[in-house]
């Protein structure tokens, strides 16, 4: 008998979710002895031409990393989606939009002003140039994807049968979910591929969480000394913690830093960001307006602290008042 | 959507539609009081009643918006009389917070409004209701699940073209070319 094909594609993403395939370390020869991988562009040479002209279904799984933004990307979702039996959603951008979809406060065209004509870091001598959809050279016609004016996650676009979520995902939940595909014991489709709990479980800080919070202000990281025994809410600074679905072993926490949502909420939430700030907010001390405001200042851009990773696939989904196409 | 609140009304003119969370404790026994009184207010409003203003989930708040409402009206007991003791506090707290993330998200932030309302002020169930009624309709249409029709619309153009290439293969015929093509950078 063959061997499952299984097959890897990246997105809109910063190459993260590659680096944890290699984090397996020694175990990716397991991975790799028991399967045939069909596509990983970011490790191994194959053409899409070859995976269009297998059959439909024929790879066991898909990895998918990033969100979708482009032509090329849709179409790539399209093509995996068609070819795989399973399509995971692998990865924070993938399965919430991840911080790409950041993106989805602006218009496309302020993206590609400030990226390619305003930008401090601009190279180019000056020259104030735009990636052109057409173009020739040589008397050759190129053509280059057209970017979206909205970020998307991949289950916005194609049908998706599981979640791996993370940023990256650590190796231990990689690790299970591949294990759980090549063994067949999968979990109901459209499943979350991870613990359905909140982080604060696994949080080695758990003991000292108060009961009752009540915030008198909000600190930044870089604004306090963190006490590295303490839970972060009972020090001032926000910790997606009690909103995030736990299965990374709390690894920022370890670092003394705090969580910032990355493997989205769990099932039984439907906006991360809306239910962070709905727990924050509730527990800040001050009863007048003034003074409540006066410790909400301590949080500057909600958006960016609560929606880190969830924006595209948030409630609203993107800035309302942005047009639908180009300007 | 499938149970999104459709917009066009039976003789075709937009008016403001408003999901309002009244608590039950004060607010949705004045609006009682207003109904019991024969006071008349604008019919443009749908009163869900919960048992406290502190139960204001943000989530719903957004929901209602998303689902093609124009306004949210939030209903609860004066400062010191929640039933519960601190559940208006906490409405107000979040109502602050997510007022600054409406602006941030292209949504204005009258379009959300919270009242202190008492058993006894029936007459300022009515009043305010008029008001954010006049307000949201200078203000027009919020129309968010149009918005979410017209940003996929980018993503239709493509599925369409792919799905006619493939049509073309399965029936044997020259493949049409997509309008993008992919070039592995």
């Amino acid at each position: 008998m063959s061997k499952p094909k299984v097959a890897f594609y990246w997105c809109a993403s910063c190459g993260g979710c590659e680096e944890t395939v290699v984090d397996l370390a020694e175990d990716i020869l397991g991975v790799v002895e028991a399967v045939d991988i069909v596509l990983w562009p970011v490790a191994m040479d194959f053409k899409y031409k070859e995976i269009e002209d297998m059959p439909d279904k024929s790879i066991t799984a898909t990895l998918l990393n990033g969100a979708v933004r482009s032509t090329e990307q849709e179409e790539m979702a399209h093509l995996m989606r068609r070819k795989s039996q399973f399509l995971i959603a692998y990865g924070s951008c993938a399965v919430n939009g991840g911080i790409p979809g950041l993106a989805n406060q602006f218009t496309r065209e302020q993206i590609l002003k400030y990226n390619y004509e305003d930008a401090p870091t601009l190279g180019n001598g000056g020259q104030k140039i735009r990636p052109q959809l057409k173009s020739t050279e040589d008397g050759r016609e190129l053509s280059l994807p057209e970017l979206h004016n909205v970020v998307r996650s991949l289950d916005q676009v194609v049908e998706v049968d599981y979640y791996v979520p993370g940023c990256p995902p650590t190796p231990n939940i990689t690790k299970t979910a591949i294990t759980a595909l090549l063994e067949g014991r999968l979990p109901p489709k459209g499943s979350v591929l991870a613990p359905d709990i909140a982080l604060c479980e696994e949080c080695d800080r758990k003991a000292s969480k108060p009961t009752n919070l009540a915030f008198t202000e909000f600190k930044r990281t870089h604004q306090k000394l963190i006490d590295p025994t303490q839970c972060l809410l009972a020090q001032g600074v926000v910790c997606m913690g009690p909103a995030t679905r736990s299965g990374c072993g709390a690894q920022c926490l370890g670092g003394n830093m705090p969580c910032t949502g990355c493997f989205g909420p769990t099932s039984r939430v439907r906006d991360q960001g809306l239910k962070i700030m709905s727990s924050l907010c509730a527990n800040v001390a001050p009863k007048e307006e003034g003074d409540i405001s006066k410790v909400l200042e301590g949080i500057p851009d909600p958006i960016g602290t609560f929606y880190r990773y969830g924006l595209a696939k948030s409630m609203l989904r993107r800035k309302v008042n942005l047009p639908a196409n180009g300007k | 959507m499938a149970n999104t609140i459709q917009p066009p009304l039976p003789d075709g003119k937009w008016k403001p539609r408003i999901v309002a969370f009244f608590c039950n404790w004060c607010t949705y026994t004045a609006a009682d009081l207003a109904g019991v009184s024969r006071m008349k207010h604008a019919a443009n409003v749908r009163i869900i009643r919960l048992m406290c203003s502190g139960r204001v989930d943000p989530q719903f708040i957004i929901a209602a918006l998303t689902k093609g409402a124009d306004a949210v009206l939030i209903g609860g007991c004066h400062p010191n009389d929640c039933h519960y003791s601190e559940g208006n506090y906490k409405c107000l707290r979040r109502n602050q917070m997510l007022k600054r993330m409406l602006a941030d998200m292209g949504i204005e932030p009258e379009r959300v409004r919270l009242e202190w309302i008492s058993a006894a002020e029936g007459e300022k169930v009515k009043r305010v209701i008029n008001e954010l009624v006049e307000t949201i309709s200078r203000l027009g249409p919020l129309g968010i699940p149009q918005k979410f029709e017209e940003w996929d619309r980018e993503m239709s153009e493509l599925t369409r073209q792919m799905s006619k290439q493939q049509e073309a293969v399965d029936g044997g015929e020259t493949p049409v070319a997509v309008k993008t093509e992919v070039i592995h950078v």
